[in-house]
Formats: structure tokens, sequence, C-alpha cells
């Protein structure tokens, strides 16, 4: 087909015992791109996306580095400037009780990052291997954890996160061990159902006939197939959790004073938007940042590894 | 010769202008790595009352050609050249235009019947609507002239069943329906899509015949476009082989299966496994795989497959031309083809890899199977399931398996061959009867470690290569999985995967590779290496060729063939395809509705079929002969398989069976009551049949 095999091999000869056509080097293979740099040249061709990661990139870089750039801590009260607007000293500005707020937003980023981040993993890998797990045992098993994930969607999560959440005592670690527990049920369902589909495939059964252990099958063939589904619930998890962690420090029932999260902050410059708009203004400012981003990234990341969507293919563009 | 894009042929008996016609067709779909060219300028003629048969492997085009003519291509594809439908041309017309086009002056039958029909609407109602968006019509006319359609089309007691619902019926019926759909409003062409290829094969010859009957009772063309060349010969009057998008030969149906003179025609007559050769001829594999459109060479696109191929070929695409007393073809060689002085299929010496199954039978049972019953509960009601009946599913079925020897269960669907397979691949204790595999029973060992070798005993390719394999992972991946499984270490794992990728023929490279990166035949050969990665004794093929093209079919046919020689294997292989099992099998079983109805050696079964349903099973498959197809004798069965829920008391055939209403009364009492003992046939050790009136 190529031109370096033309005349010397006439014909394949389709007797010899190797046949001919794995040895040839069929064309398309040579331009055969990896199914990764398929996906990330799709996702490149997101421009939404693109800006999503490059505003990730910033907010990332500002929640560790940002800390070099000032002399305070978000802890620390400046009594010689209470409630000053952004200026030379302090950049964002101090609060009513002198606390250098570009401090404090750097650490209630850190904050805020830290509970997303671990909560969507922590909701996810428990959802995927109980989803999944239901889905390929089938039978009691399934109707169990069915039962105990459609209960858990029906019981007011938000009060009784508020109420445990307050009642031990605003430790951050405590709060992302609260909103896994009560955050994994939704995500569960959905792997549930696509992966009632993935354990009628022939590779599935196949691996029985091989003798595959279930667990190894689940962990080997059902969870990597969901790969773009968790992908994609992995970002937007991260959104969900920045709301509701805010919401509940906002509310007073998340992150507890002295320590400061995005949520805290809002809450505490919510009352003064008008006579001291900047308290209010950089946390606000950032939330939306870290949560416009990261929906940019997943829905980037869905287009791109859904085959069949139309903005991440060659002609598409957005 | 009818189909003319030449004016000078001489006018052809049955029509008179064209009611299609099609020039330079191009049809190109967006890709990553561009534009891909599916489609390279078709063109054709369709004459009315002519059919013209469009025959290609996957990827050749065959079906853009179809959706192109009809204007369903997706919007992102592109489409230029000249659709003149009775002076009209179709090409870059809105979809508005098109739907007044569509259903009116084409009409089409696709592979599915049951996707093509709204499963919300009676099929009554489907037919009315049809008729009312191109005529004017009231909804009590439209609704008779909707049940003169069905009684057309063989529909039995039409006025009822105008009222039911796609889904109340069967495969076979269905097809029927959207034929009806197809002609509802008289069009002037048909464009039938692999109508078949969904269907059981004695139900396919009913579909071609109503096809046939519909084309004449409207007079119009048809383009019959499918796989399966037997289909063709016995249908259409021209061909146009179609390769890489393009036609590399058109010739009337005689002259084309007479002499094939595109080398690719003819390397592909060779490949067909036939059912009807007295003796099993070697098959001749077309080595390599189809180019991908994507990435075309720049000369002739079956050089690098072409045994026969020049210099020249290589260097430029040859155009469609006519070659004297033959129709169309684009090979440079056609002249020298077609008055044989060149034989495609290259210099000589390939007939030998081939000497056909050597009849084993003296090795060990593998495997046994006494009795086998399957029954799966049918039950009604969503919160208290009630029991409201039982599938047979398998009904006491035995046969036993020497090592070396290949067993085909053949039967239409819902047969009971793959639940059988199934039975002995899920190594537990059957409902009823024994399983023996390598002399230890299923379900008496308890320990891991021999549940493990047990396992270790019996492995299965699956029909769909591409559905087998996981996706995402690479093919050295895939090798590793049956080893870790018995426990086998790092090393000793990739020593054998390289043992395993030569065995099946494949380049040590290949193992880096995802499945997406193989070819059809490629990913064939890793199941089967895959298959073979534990040593089994036994190896289950569950349809494995099914999902294969001709050309690449016949190189893993001979592959089996070499494999169960040199590691004297045994094989259980489950088909629908006679012809198929034909090439590959010492001994056959014929499956009807969970009974073993006749079993024998391939070659006695072939040549002296005792039992009703296996010589019809037979007759029904389409010879890729027109002469054959045209003049051999038929036993056409009635209706399709039924339920194995209302199993008969007597028979199970009984309700089909064709000597059933010839025989006698005294023989009747006996097929409806009794159930029939399997009989040898005298003289033949082997050949067991089970029948009261053959």
């Amino acid at each position: 087909m190529t031109s370096d095999q033309t005349t010397d091999a006439p014909a394949p000869s389709p007797l010899g015992h190797v046949p001919p056509a794995a040895l040839l080097p069929v064309p398309r293979d040579k331009r055969h791109i990896g199914l990764g740099r398929l996906y990330l040249r799709r996702f490149l061709r997101n421009r939404l996306a693109i800006a999503g990661v490059v505003i990730l990139l910033l907010l990332l870089l500002f929640s560790s580095f940002g800390g070099l750039f000032t002399s305070y801590s978000y802890s620390d009260a400046d009594f010689a400037a209470l409630t000053q607007p952004p200026g030379a000293e302090h950049w964002f500005g101090t609060n009513q009780g002198g606390n250098d707020i570009y401090a404090s937003a750097v650490h209630g980023l850190q904050r805020s990052l830290a509970i997303a981040v671990s909560v969507s993993v922590l909701t996810l890998v428990l959802a995927a291997v109980i989803g999944s797990g239901a889905a390929y045992f089938g039978g009691r098993v399934e109707k169990a954890t069915l039962a105990v994930i459609h209960f858990l969607l029906i019981v007011p999560s938000f009060l009784i996160l508020a109420l445990v959440s307050h009642r031990l005592a605003g430790d951050w670690r405590v709060l992302i061990v609260v909103l896994t527990v009560f955050g994994w049920m939704s995500t569960a369902r959905v792997i549930w159902s696509v992966s009632t589909s993935l354990r009628e495939r022939d590779y599935v059964t196949a691996a029985e006939f091989m003798g595959v252990r279930p667990l190894r099958i689940i962990v080997r063939h059902i969870i990597p197939n969901l790969g773009s589904l968790l992908i994609v619930n992995l970002t937007l998890g991260v959104v969900a959790t920045v709301l509701s962690e805010t919401a509940l420090s906002f509310l007073g029932f998340g992150v507890q004073t002295p320590d400061v999260s995005l949520g805290t902050m809002l809450a505490a410059g919510a009352g003064t938007v008008t006579s001291a708009p900047w308290l209010f203004a950089f946390p606000a400012g950032l939330v939306v940042l870290l949560t416009v981003s990261m929906t940019f990234i997943g829905d980037g990341l869905r287009d791109a590894l859904d085959p069949t969507s139309v903005t991440g293919a060659a002609g598409g563009r957005r | 010769m009818t189909l003319t894009t030449t004016r000078t042929d001489p006018a052809p008996p049955t029509g008179t202008d064209p009611v299609l016609s099609v020039r330079d067709l191009r049809i190109s779909f967006p890709s990553e790595a561009g534009p891909v060219e599916a489609v390279r300028g078709v063109g054709f003629d369709l004459l009315p009352g002519r059919t013209l048969g469009i025959v290609g492997e996957s990827g050749s085009g065959k079906s853009a050609t179809a959706l192109g003519i009809m204007g369903l291509l997706p919007p992102s594809a592109t489409m230029s050249g000249e659709v003149l439908l009775g002076g009209r041309d179709l090409v870059g017309l809105g979809d508005r235009e098109l739907s007044g086009v569509r259903g009116k002056s084409i009409g089409m039958v696709f592979q599915d019947p049951l996707s093509s029909l709204t499963p919300i609407h009676s099929v009554g109602r489907l037919l009315r609507d049809a008729l009312r968006v191109h005529q004017n019509l009231t909804k009590q006319a439209a609704w008779e002239q909707a049940v003169e359609l069905l009684d057309l089309v063989g529909i039995p007691d039409p006025r009822e069943r105008a009222r039911s619902f796609p889904h109340e019926f069967s495969g076979g019926m269905r097809q029927r329906v959207v034929i009806a759909m197809a002609i509802a409003n008289r069009p002037s062409v048909l464009v039938a899509d692999e109508p078949t290829t969904a269907l059981d094969v004695t139900v396919q010859a009913q579909i071609l015949d109503v096809l046939r009957l519909a084309q004449r009772e409207t007079g119009a063309g048809l383009v019959l476009i499918t796989h399966d060349l037997g289909v063709v010969a016995g249908y259409a009057d021209d061909i146009a082989v179609m390769y890489a998008g393009r036609f590399v030969e058109r010739a009337g149906v005689d002259e084309l299966f007479r002499r094939p003179t595109m080398p690719y025609t003819a390397r592909l007559l060779a490949a067909v496994p036939t059912v009807d050769s007295g003796v099993r001829r070697p098959l001749a594999a077309i080595g390599g795989e189809p180019p991908t459109p994507a990435d075309l060479p720049p000369g002739c696109p079956f050089a690098s497959r072409c045994a026969v191929a020049l210099d020249a070929c290589r260097a430029e695409e040859p155009a469609l031309r006519e070659v004297t007393g033959h129709g169309h073809v684009a090979c440079l060689r056609a002249e020298e083809v077609a008055d044989g002085t060149l034989d495609p299929a290259g210099p000589a010496d390939r007939a030998d890899e081939h000497p056909g199954p050597v009849r084993a039978g003296a090795g060990d049972v593998v495997l046994r199977v006494e009795d086998l019953v399957r029954t799966f509960p049918l039950t009604k009601g969503a919160l208290l399931k009630r029991r409201v009946g039982t599938l047979h599913a398998v009904n006491g079925v035995s046969f036993e398996l020497r090592a070396g020897e290949t067993l085909g269960l053949v039967g239409e669907s819902g047969s009971g061959k793959t639940t059988t397979l199934l039975e002995v691949l899920r190594l537990r204790r059957p409902e009823s009867g024994r399983i023996e595999i390598a002399g230890t029973e299923v379900g008496t060992v308890q320990s891991a470690a021999d549940v493990r070798e047990l396992r270790q005993n019996v492995q299965i390719v699956m029909q769909d290569p591409l559905g087998a394999l996981d996706p995402r992972l690479p093919v050295h991946q895939l090798l590793a999985e049956p080893l870790q499984a018995i426990g086998r270490g790092r090393d000793a794992i990739r020593t054998r995967i390289h043992e395993l990728l030569t065995l099946v023929g494949l380049d040590a490279s290949v193992g880096d590779r995802f499945p997406a990166a193989l070819s059809g035949g490629q990913r064939q050969r890793i199941g089967i290496a895959r298959a073979l990665a534990t040593e089994p004794k036994l190896l289950a093929l569950d349809e494995p060729l099914s999902a294969l093209d001709v050309s690449v079919q016949a190189g893993v046919i001979n592959l089996l063939a070499r494999l169960k020689r040199e590691l004297g294997l045994a094989y259980l292989v489950v088909a629908h395809d006679l012809a198929v099992v034909r090439y590959i099998s010492d001994r056959i079983a014929v499956m009807y509705l969970g009974h073993i109805v006749e079993t024998g050696d391939t070659e006695t079964l072939f040549s002296d079929p005792r039992h009703p349903y296996t010589r019809a099973l037979l007759s029904a498959i389409p010879v890729p002969d027109p002469q054959r197809e045209r003049t051999r004798e038929r036993v056409v069965l009635r209706g399709e398989l039924p339920s194995a829920a209302r199993l008969p008391a007597g028979c199970a055939f009984v309700d089909r069976c064709p000597l059933y209403r010839l025989a006698g009364d005294d023989v009747r009492q006996r097929c409806r009551t009794e159930r029939p003992a399997p009989r040898v046939v005298a003289g033949q050790p082997g050949h067991v049949y089970a029948c009261h009136a053959a």
C-alpha cells in the first residue's frame, strides 16, 4: 500500500503459516494517534476549556504561593488598620478586626480547594466502587445497595450536614468526612446505571469465562470503561462541593473561626457589602472564578471524551 | 446487460429510460485525520423492473451510496455528483423537497426491521400514515389500502394483524411490513440496504421472494445492497462490486459469476464458503485487509493484495472501462483475465495449505454432554413475579467431542445452540443431565484449584472480536489476563504472549496497540490467541466468523484448521451459517427448538441429509452461482421458528414440517403425539436423525 513495499512483494501469499496481513505495515497504524493524544486534541479545540485550565492554574498558584508576597498571616490582626480599603500596605484591604484580606483569601482558597478536591475524590471512589459493585453482582446485593442509596437521597441531608458539622465544632477534616458521607449517592446511582450495561458487554463475559475474579473484573474492566463519566463527575463534583462548603460556612455551620474559608469570608463580608464592599467582593470573585473554571473544564472534558459530540469534532468550534 | 452508462448498448427488453441515474457520486465525511472519501465517483443507470446488486465488504462505501441516493446522510457529510430520479437531480435539494421524494418515488428497506418501525403505532396506522403523507386519501380508504398491502407481502390475516404493533411481529414479518411501507406509494425506485442480514437463513429466502414480488407489483427498479454474494446471485440482474469507495467491476449477473474479471471479484468468489460443491474445495484467502478510506494508496486500492498486480497498478488508479463481452472493469489487466490468459489468483501453488480437516475422532473424549436440559422461567408481573410458563431452551441434548475434532452446532436463532455452549462454559452443575470435561464431571469438583484446572481446559472465542476485547487495554494486557487468572508469573506470561502472537500469525509489535487500532481479522486472531493462552483442550467458538468480512474470513478459517492440527484441539463451534460450518467441522449437529434433530459427519450430512429441517436449512442457503441458484430444488419452510415456551407434545418441528403435510394419517398422529427417537442411518455410522416421517 505504501511505496516501501512495492515490486518485490507482488502478492501477499495467503498460505504461509504467518498470514502476511499481520506483517505488512498497515498504513493506518502509522498515523494512528493514541487515545490520549486524540482526547487532548479534542479538548484543546474548546477555547472555553482552555480558559478554564488557565484560570484554575492561576488560582492554584495563588493559593500555594500567594502567601509569600505578604508579611501578614490570615490570623494576624493589624490594629493600626481596621476596615481599610485596598491599598499599598494591605492589597485587598482589611476587615473590622484588622485581618489582612489578601492573606485570608489565600488561606481561605487553600482551605476551600482542599476540602473540595478531597471530598470529590472520596465521593467518586466510594460511588464508583459501590455503584459498579452493585451492578456487577446484581441480585440481592444490588437491591440492598439501591435501597440504601434511595433512602439517603430522600433524607434531608443538608439539615443533617448542618447539625453534624456544628456539633463537631468546625474541624475542616470532619467536614470532609461529613460531606463525603452525604454526597456519594447520586453519583453512585448514575455509575450503577451505566455499569449495568457494561456488565453485559462481551469482554466482561469473556473475563468471567477466563476465570478472572469478580473484584478484578470490576477494577480492571468496568471502572476504567466508566473513565469519561468519572472524570467529568470529578470536575463537576469539585464545583458542587465548593458551593456546599461555602453555603455551610456562610450559614455558620462549616469551617469555624479562627479558621478561614471562602465561605466564612463571604459570611463576614455580607453584612458590609455597601460600606466595605472589598470584604465581600474578593472572596466572592474567587468562588466565581473557581466554579466557572471547573465547569468549563468539565464541559470541555465531556465533549472531548464523548465520541458523538460535535463540539470536539474536527469541524465544530466553539 | 441492462445496466448502461454508454448509450451505445442495445436497448434492454424490460425498460426504456432509466428510473434512476447516478453520475459521479462522491461522498466524504469529516474526521480527525481530514475528510474521508467514503464514495469516490460511483455512477450507474437503473432501468425499471431491473435489480442492481451492489456488493462490497464493510467500509467499501455501499451503505453510504444508498444513504446518499436517498439524501439521508448526516449533515456533516458532503456530497457531490448527480442523482437523477426521473430527470430531477436530488443532490443539493433541501430536506423538505427530499421528503416529498422519499417514500413516494424512492422506497427504502433497511437492515434492522425493528428500529425502522415506530414502536408506538400499530402497523396499519404506520402504513396508513405512509400512504396519506403522499396521497390524498381518506383515513378509511388508506386503511383499506394498508390491509391490501399487508396481504400482498404475505402477512396472514391482514385485517386483524393491521391492528398489531411492531413488537408483536417476528423479525421476518416485520421486514415484510417494512417492504409493504416501501412500496405503499408505488415508488419507481426501491433501495434495500442489507434487507436480510438480520434474519435467519430460512426466513431470508422468504423475504427475498417478497421483495421480488413487491418489485414485480410496482415495476420499480431495485438497488439491492449486500455483502452476501449468494444473495445477489439469485436475485440481481446486474452486479456492481464496490471496493474502497468505487465500483471496480460492473456486469450482468451471468457474466460476472461465469468469469469474474476484476482480480478482487475473482478472489472474493474463491474465498466464499459454499454448501453445494460436492468436494470441499480449499478456500483461498485474500491476504491483507481492505484499505481504510482515510488512507488510500495512490494506485489501485487492491494492488497491495492483488496477486497479479503490475508496477503500473501502484502508480495510478485504473478507471472503470468497458471490456468486450463483459461489462465494465477497473483493472489494467482486465482483458487478459477476461479471455482466460491470466489467472487472477496468481501463479498457483496455493491449493495445498488447506487439505480439509482430517477426520480425527480417535482422540480422547474431551467433552461429553448427556441429556442436557436448560429451562428459563417465564414470569409476569412487576412487583410479585409469578411464573406463567417455562422456556425449554435446551431439551435433552447429548453429544461427544474428541481431541482433534470439530463439532458444529447449527440452527436458527432460538434453537438453543448458544445456550448449550454457555451451559458448557459456565462450569456449573446443569439443571439436569451431565457435562463431562476431560473426564471430570462438571459440578463435582469443589476445591478452587480443581475448578481452576477445569476452567483452564475450556476457553471461548466470541462472535464480535471488538466487543470481546476491552477497548481500554493494549493487546499484551489482554493476552496476559487469562494467564494472570491462573496465577502465572510475570516472566512466564511475557514469553507466553510472544509465543501466542507467533502462533496466530501476528507480529510482536501488535502487543502495544489497542483493539481499536487493529483490523477485524487481527482482532479475531487476538481473540483466538487469548483463548489459547492457557493451553485449553476444548475451544468453544461462538459464531467465530460471522462478524468478519468474506475476504478476511477465509484466513481465519485456515488458521483455525492449522491450530487444530498442530495443537490437537477440540472445537465446539456454534454457527448459523452452514456453509462456514462445513469448512471447519468434522461433525455437525443440527438443532431445532432445543433438540438435536440430526447428527452426522459433515460430508454425509451435506450429501445425504435425512431430517426435513436439515434439508430445508441446506436448501435455503443462497449459492453464489446464478445458474445453479435458479435451477436447484428448494424446500421452502413456512413460517418462522416458534417460541420454545410452547413446545408441541410430539415432534418440535411438526408445525413447519413439509413431510408432515404429505404424510399419511398414522404417521401424522405419531408426529403430533410422540417425540421421535434418534435413529441411525443404515450403513452410515454416526449419522443419526430424529423423525417419524423421513
